[in-house]
This record gives structure tokens, sequence and C-alpha cells, in this order.
């Protein structure tokens, strides 16, 4: 059982309908995630990284058109539960979300020790003093002082509110926790202190994370592993340290040579051009049009690699000898 | 305002220096009333802030949320009025302009907002946008404003021109939503743009082309650029001095190389600390964060404004005296008691 892992999604596909046709969201996603470990999925901005996260937690819109696919926690599918049995089994119960500007999403009109509260209630049937009491718990953990318990959402600061929905996503000591963007719109100080209470959290309560983001450089603090997205699909799954060394897909690699670094005189770089439209995604590799390493075979959609445990969505991975990427082709790729 | 101040840049005195814009123990500090008029204190937003900015040269304002760089900057636009002290701009002070002169002074001062989206009023085509600045500073000729909206779209790399002139802000990437402000910022040609967290909103891989792109027009046109930011790790390569804001004062001030190589102020430490840079090894331990946050600015505390969180506070004279400015290394200018005596480091903490 130890080598279980806490989540496997496969083939996970969440489709938009609008007026304008299918918005492929979400397109045969896979990955897994072990016990106490974080997956940063990184990706910009409209390339369905929060629709994921959405589609974990069947946080659906109505106008899905298709979401099919399967994500098992704990060995157990979970697609197959109806609607009602995966919000009294699984949601807040086994998976939590502090959702984007978390801290803008509390309610305003309703003291945030009471809100804190309120999944414990719902969820652990406690009243509403057990709950309180373990709502105070849940703010030591997190940092808030415990007289914060009776104020409202305006009379904190912003990185207060964020370590309350942190709190909030706790109380049920869920196993997994998703985090989209949890600090984006927050100070530098502010995020390191937010990243060092999700760090200590894992440690002591054997939490695994998905955390959502699109900032490369505090990723870093939290991430066991990376999966990276593109257009709707994950182009690369890699473990940490061998992500922030060398990442596989040239994506990746733009991706990590836009990082602007504090003590690196090299000059950070952008991609040129902008991600497809997911509404009618080119057929090929959904990269391919602003690569530096693109080859004819570019025009087929590639299937994912296995190298060394790490999957790569890129036909340069094709052949066993393309292991070993030198770091030279990179640097000229880039440059 | 006297009668003899000129009116428009010919006129302007001759310039004897190459410094563009002088800010003299500039106070902004906002009152606060109890049911509309009864006086009860001061957000006391700047305070005592002084500085040169020279001519082409592009300096970084690096503070957290609340610390006053925004209120710096919508004074230096003549958005708020200063409390106290002076703005001198190509030698004449400019915070009680009126009428004409303001709008002459407004012309001479651009804008990048942080959010393009929200800048960018959503009804009008990138052609009527670029062309309001022009009719409101009287480009009366219709080819003449054709012509520049042309060459401002040129300049930010929005081509072909023809493709963008008639979309909507909404038909735009953030990336190119943020060129048409930049554009629009540029059409009058002025001396000074002040661009306040331009590229927080923009995804990782655009971010570094729109600081290009900054820093190109910087260059070409020997614009002096204002860069408000927290993000530390771009200022390197878009500014060549820095300045470090902190509840309300400047902290240290310095060029950016010698800023990141011999960090002076502990505030300045703690920000490059605080500071992640991409590696797994990251996850494994937990930052040095300093405690607490940024206090209220309406009571500061007394003293030195970061005792409170400071690791090398020293009693009875960070928590009483406010730090004069220090300059233990030339051109490193500092606010900390630390640098009282013949001091030139950081002190190694123990």
């Amino acid at each position: 059982m130890h080598d279980q892992p806490l989540l496997r999604v496969e083939d996970l596909v969440l489709y938009f309908k609008t007026r304008r046709g299918h918005v492929q969201a979400v397109d045969h996603v896979h990955f897994q995630l072990s016990p106490n470990k974080a997956v940063v999925i990184l990706g910009e901005s409209g390339c369905g990284k929060t629709s994921m996260a959405k589609a974990i937690l069947r946080l659906l819109p109505r106008n899905v058109s298709r979401y099919s696919g399967k994500i098992e926690l704990n060995g157990e599918d979970v697609m197959g539960l109806t609607d009602e049995e995966y919000r009294t089994r699984v949601r807040w119960v086994k998976i939590s979300m502090v959702p984007q500007a978390a801290m803008n999403a509390l309610n305003p009109v309703i003291r945030v020790g009471d809100q804190v509260a309120e999944p414990a209630m719902v969820h652990l049937d406690m009243d509403k003093e057990q709950a309180l009491n373990l709502a105070q718990e849940m703010f030591q953990h997190v940092g808030v002082p415990v007289d914060f318990l009776n104020r409202y959402p305006f009379e904190l600061s912003g990185g207060m509110r964020q370590r309350v929905a942190i709190a909030m996503a706790l109380i049920t000591k869920p196993q997994l926790i998703v985090l989209d963007e949890p600090t984006s719109a927050l100070d530098l100080l502010t995020q390191a202190n937010i990243m060092n209470v999700l760090k200590t959290i894992k440690w002591e309560t054997g939490a695994s994370y998905i955390l959502i983001t699109h900032d490369i450089a505090t990723s870093s603090e939290l991430a066991d592993e990376v999966a990276v997205m593109y257009a709707g699909q994950i182009v690369e799954v890699n473990d940490a340290e061998s992500f922030f060394s060398s990442p596989l897909h040239p994506y990746s690699q733009k991706l990590m040579a836009s990082v602007p670094k504090l003590y690196d005189d090299e000059q950070p770089d952008f991609i040129p051009g902008r991600p497809p439209s997911l509404l009618d995604p080119p057929k090929g590799c959904r990269f391919a049009a602003r690569c530096h390493l693109r080859f004819e075979k570019c025009d087929q959609d590639p299937p994912t690699f296995v190298v060394d445990g790490r999957s790569v969505k890129c036909w340069l991975y094709e052949q066993e000898s393309a292991t070993v990427i030198e770091p030279a082709i990179v640097k000229g790729g880039v440059s | 305002m006297s009668a003899q101040l000129p009116t428009s840049p010919t006129e302007a005195p001759v310039q004897t220096n190459d410094i563009l814009i002088s800010v003299k123990n500039l106070r902004v500090w906002f009152e606060l009333k109890k049911w509309g008029f009864s006086h009860v204190g001061w957000v006391r937003a700047v305070d005592d802030v002084s500085f040169d900015l020279k001519r082409g040269e592009a300096i970084a304002i690096v503070g957290e949320s609340g610390c006053g760089k925004s209120s710096l900057m919508k004074t230096l636009l003549l958005l708020n009025r200063p409390h106290q002290g002076q703005i001198i701009f190509q030698g004449r002070d400019i915070s009680n302009l009126k009428g004409k002169e303001l709008k002459w002074y407004r012309s001479q001062v651009g804008f990048v907002q942080q959010n393009p989206y929200g800048a960018l009023p959503p009804f009008m085509t990138v052609r009527r946008i670029l062309e309001e600045p022009l009719l409101i500073n009287g480009v009366k000729a219709k080819a003449e404003r054709m012509e520049r909206i042309r060459q401002a779209l040129q300049e930010v790399a929005l081509t072909p021109v023809e493709d963008f002139l008639n979309k909507y802000p909404h038909m735009l990437s953030g990336g190119q939503q943020q060129r048409v402000v930049i554009a629009r910022a540029m059409i009058l040609e002025p001396k000074l743009l002040v661009a306040d967290e331009p590229v927080s909103m923009l995804d990782a891989s655009v971010r570094v082309e729109i600081l290009r792109l900054l820093r190109k027009l910087q260059q070409e046109h020997n614009l002096s650029v204002m860069y408000i930011t927290h993000d530390l790790s771009t200022v390197r390569f878009f500014s060549e001095r820095i300045f470090v804001m902190y509840a309300g004062k400047l902290v240290e001030q310095t060029h950016i190389k010698d800023l990141l190589s011999n960090p002076l102020h502990p505030y300045t430490v703690a920000l490059l600390t605080g500071t992640s840079e991409p590696d797994a090894a990251n996850a494994k331990h937990l930052k040095e964060v300093p405690p607490g946050e940024p206090p209220s600015l309406v009571n500061p505390p007394t003293g030195c404004r970061f005792h409170p969180r400071c690791p090398n506070a020293m009693p009875d004279l960070c928590d009483a005296k406010n730090p004069p400015t220090f300059e233990p290394l030339p051109n490193h200018v500092v606010d900390c008691w630390l640098y009282d005596g013949d001091r030139t480091a950081y002190p190694e903490t123990s």
C-alpha cells in the first residue's frame, strides 16, 4: 500500500461549450501524486491549469460539454461517484482547495472564525463550539493571532486573509490541498511567509499539494515534482531537482530562460508569439509554432515519451539516444 | 504661482545640469477626518523623501504594498499634491501648477499603468485611444495625428499597424494591451515615463518582452524612467539605480549592482533573502523572513520605522531616534543607525 499514489489522474478531459465552439481546456491529461508530495502545475494564463484543478474537485460550470477520464484517490475511482456522494465524501473531506485570490473570496459580512469553522460543521458533524475550537487551532497553525477569530475580513491584511483561506482548507485535515495561485497577489515578504507556512504544514501533517502557479521562482519553494502545462496539455512531468536544472521540453526550457535571476548576469529571454486558441488548437504539437527546435515531425501530435522516469510530450525524445540534452543546445536555442 | 513662469518647453530655462527631476523633502500626507470634518490624524504615505533623477536614467522604486510608492508616483504625476517639500522639474517647482501649465507638465510625463485592461477604455479602438492625448494637446491636423499614431504603434512593435488600429482592447492579448498603454504614454514624447508595476499582470514569458521594450524606448529617446515594482529580480536588467522604500521612507539608494553585492539596510537584506530563485533546494528549508507586517502609516513606530522587525535593532537608539541618511560608501546611501561609524557592510548574523 505504501507505493500507491494518493492521486492518479488518467486521460482527464474537460471541454467547455461556448458560442464559438468547444474550448478544449483540459485535453487528455495524465499525472499522479504520491502522499506527502507537492506537484506544481506550471503554465501561462489560459493554459487550462485552473480548469484542471476544478475538474479534479468537480467544481464545474454549467457549460461543460465533455468531462471524462479517470481520477483515482487512494485507489478509488472518484469519477464514478454521483455529485452528492462526491460532495459528502471527497470534496473538503479528502481534497480541499484554496481558490485563486482566496483573500478576496472570503465573505465580507461573516466573521473569519465562523467562516473557517463552517467546513468542520458541515463535513465533520461538529457543533459550533467544537468547530470554533478547531478553527482556533488552525489559526495557530497558519500563524494568525487567535483573537482574529472574531474579526471581519476587511480588518485583516491581505497576507492574513490568505492564511485564513488556507486555514479553511486545512480544517477538515484533507489528504490533498489544491492551491490555486496562493501567493500571486501578495507582497514579497508575505509570499515568503505563506510559503513557509505551507512547507511547515506539509512537513507536520503529511498533506499533499497541487500548487497551480505561473511563478516559477516561487514554485520552487514547495515543489517535489513539476508538471508543465501548455494549451490544455501537460507537456512535461519531471522531479523538481531535474526540472530546475535541466528541463526537458523546449517550452519548459524557454520558460526557465524567461525567469530573471538576481545573481546571474544572463539576460532573461521571452517566448515570441502567443499560445494557440483552445477553440481550435493545432493538429500537431501545440507548441510547434513558437518552438526553437521544431522539425518536420512536429506536424504530428507527439505521444508522451518517458525518459528516466520523467515524461515529456515532445518528438525530440523519441529515440533513447536523446535522453541526454546538451546544455549547449538549450543555450544556443535560447539566445 | 507667479506669472513669469514659462508655459511651454521652448520657453523653459536653459538647463545647467542633467538632472530632470529633483524631489526635495517631499511629504505626502493625507488627512484623516471623522464624520467628514474633525481632524483625527494623518496618513504619512510619503515622509521626507528626497532624490534626483537624471535625464535618460532608469530608477526602480522597490517596496511592499502600502509603503507609499504609489503615493510617491501619483504625486510625481501631480494626481496628488505634495503636503510639503518640492518637486523640481527641469529647474522649476511644479508642485503647485494649475491650468495650462499643469496640462503642459502632464504632457511631459507618461504613465504606464499596472493593469492594462483596466487602463484602456473598452469602448474605444486603439486608434481612438492613441488619438485622445493628441486631441487634448491640440494636434489639430488629422494627417499629423494619424502619422504620430502609426509611429507610436511601430515603436511598440504592434505591426502591421493597420491590423491594430481598429481593434478594441478586449481583442488584444495582455502583452499587446500593455504595448498600447506604453504607446499612449509615449505619444506626446514625454521626458519622464512612470511605470507602475508594468508587468505584474502579465505572464512570465511576456514580462521580459515588455521590460525590454521599455528599456529600448528609454535608451532611444533618452527618457527617464521611474519603474515601480515589488519584484527585485526584474530590476537588475531594467534600471540603473534602485531605491528601497519602507513605510513612507526611502531607506536605501544606490546602483543596482552595489545593492545586490552589498545590501546595507536590514530591510533590503530581508527583501533579497525573501526573493526566490528557481532552485529545487528551496523546498528543503524555511526562508528567513522578518516577523510582523509593515506598520500602519497613521501611527508609524517612533525612531526607525523598521525597528520592530529588525534583527539588528539597537535598544534606546533605533526605537528612539529616526536615523539620518548615512553614506558609508560612495553613491550608496542608507538610513540606518548601523552605519553611524565606519561600518561599510551589513554585519554577519551570528
